[in-house]
């Protein structure tokens, strides 16, 4: 079975006769609602659900879409992102299969997005009480590649037993002088459940924290779905004598000369020239219609 | 004033639209729980028998359904009416063991049992717990409870009645269970509340 590489485009589908809003069945949105729930009750706590079939394959961020296929309705505007763009042909799938199934507005504007789905990063521009972020997440288990038994790593976080978690990162620093993780990097929330934060890269791990927006992760091929309400403390696991730190960047952004966003490295021609821009490209256009420049250079 | 069904009519009174309408219902209950102790407003057309509440009613049909058991406390079980409209809007099974209970609705909070003897799911699994839907009569007036925790910048005031007996202490318990406990979701006239196990409520002075 060759599901990847037959990749899905709702541009080009014929529009379907009969589908439900949003696609999803009742009976499938009333269990993920049920488990949204749950999931906001215990932040960061894995509500296991049954994964529904979606008409896209996995991967491409089914357990995502079935969490915002559960909670949207006609009033929201909603905004997909993958890794920071709403260009790439993952984003515009997830969005033309929305509006073809809800007919909801589409933003690419960060500020006017009720819902966002995301891929791989959380928006520069600072969320707001009210919305909503939908992740694709697709390992949502922390502890799964230092114990594989799905019993052990539940009984492990029943019993806030972590230190396994804690062992990894301090082998890190003593192979490399420093945490090497820079994706999915664990966190802690509300003191209680150490939880993936999916594969952003951790510069964004401290938006997590304290966030006005309610924040939902979808799994859809492991079967989970987690929550971190508004205002709910999230902190990065580190060490007193190796703290947590996010990523630096040597240089500003090339198109929009802003220091405090993650950067992308794009290569821009054969001969090797590249540079390094945003990856929130709404971030960047926005920087850039309100007069902020970069330097441009190859 | 709604009017007064008719002894057949559990069949009338659902979601003229269940896809938008319990969407609707939905994210009004999703904010609530996000947002414990913000009071958000709730619209529908739901028309239930009495002494079922349309608010309560909103939620049942929302949330419930063949996959998760019902229990009902006396004053609603005595009611063959209000059975048998959950059972035709939402399919759900009515069981008589509050620590069975996927769902609880409560008509008659003066009367209803400890929180401690709904389900609080296990430490591995503490989303198998009971979620309670109490039918209060305010959410603006009675007890002033001092709210913090997940989804509360700071602390929140909140104000229902009627209030469960010993409340601050039976919550107190409940929160000490965590991360078992029940989930409270608090159906006014017009408006629901959310209490998730999370929140630790004081009672506020004078
Ligand atoms: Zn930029």
């Amino acid at each position: 079975m060759n599901t990847e590489a037959r990749a899905f485009d709702w541009a080009e589908a014929p529009a379907i006769a009969t589908y439900n809003f949003a696609y999803l069945d009742e009976q499938s949105k009333r269990m993920i609602r049920r488990a949204i729930l749950k999931g906001i009750a215990v932040p960061g706590y894995q509500v296991p659900f049954a994964s529904r079939e979606m008409p896209m394959p996995y991967g491409w961020g089914t357990g995502g879409v079935q969490v915002t296929a559960s909670i949207i309705g006609p009033d929201d505007t909603l905004k997909v992102i993958d890794q920071g763009a709403d260009d790439t042909t993952n984003a515009i799938s997830i969005r033309k299969f929305f509006q073809r199934t809800t007919g909801v507005r589409t933003t690419t504007a960060t500020t006017e997005a009720s819902i966002i789905q995301t891929r791989h990063r959380i928006p520069e521009t600072p969320l707001t009480a009210g919305q909503v972020l939908v992740y694709q997440v697709p390992i949502p288990e922390p502890l799964r590649f230092l114990e594989p038994r799905e019993t052990e790593t539940r009984t492990m976080h029943a019993l806030e037993e972590y230190g396994v978690m804690h062992v990894k990162l301090y082998e890190d620093i003593a192979r490399h002088g420093h945490i090497a993780t820079t994706y999915a990097y664990p966190v802690m929330v509300q003191g209680r459940y150490v939880t993936d934060p999916s594969p952003t890269p951790k510069f964004d791990n401290p938006k997590m924290d304290q966030c006005p927006a309610l924040q939902l992760f979808g799994a859809g091929r492991e079967m989970r779905i987690y929550a971190i309400p508004p205002w709910t403390e999230v902190t990065s696991l580190d060490f007193e004598d190796h703290p947590f730190a996010v990523q630096a960047f040597d240089r500003p952004c090339a198109l929009c000369g802003a220091d405090d966003v993650f950067l992308d490295e794009v290569i821009m021609d054969d001969q090797g020239g590249r540079m390094f821009v945003c990856s929130d490209t709404d971030h960047c256009n926005g920087r850039q219609q309100a007069g902020h420049a970069g330097e441009q250079e190859t | 004033m709604q009017p007064s069904l008719r002894p057949e009519s559990f069949l009338e009174g659902g979601f003229a639209d269940p896809v938008l309408g319990g969407q609707a219902v939905f994210r009004c209950i999703m904010q609530a729980m996000a947002e414990p102790g913000t009071v958000q407003p709730i619209s529908h057309d739901l028309q239930p028998p009495e002494p079922m509440t349309a608010t309560m009613a909103a939620i049942a049909a929302t949330l419930c359904d063949a996959d998760t058991s019902i229990w009902l406390d006396a004053t609603l079980a005595a009611n063959a009416q209000v059975v048998k409209w959950l059972g035709f809007h939402t399919g759900a099974p009515v069981t008589p063991r509050a620590d069975q209970a996927t769902f609880a609705l409560v008509g008659d909070i003066g009367a209803m049992p400890a929180l401690a003897d709904f389900a609080q799911g296990t430490d591995s699994y503490p989303d198998r717990s009971s979620t309670l839907v109490l039918a209060v009569e305010h959410l603006d007036r009675g007890m002033a409870l001092d709210l913090s925790g997940p989804g509360i910048r700071d602390s929140r005031t909140l104000r229902f009645a009627p209030v469960p007996s010993d409340f601050i202490a039976q919550w107190a318990a409940n929160g000490a269970r965590f991360p078992r406990g029940v989930d409270l979701i608090l159906a006014a006239p017009g408006a629901v509340a959310c209490l998730p196990r999370s929140t630790r409520v004081r009672q506020e002075e004078g």
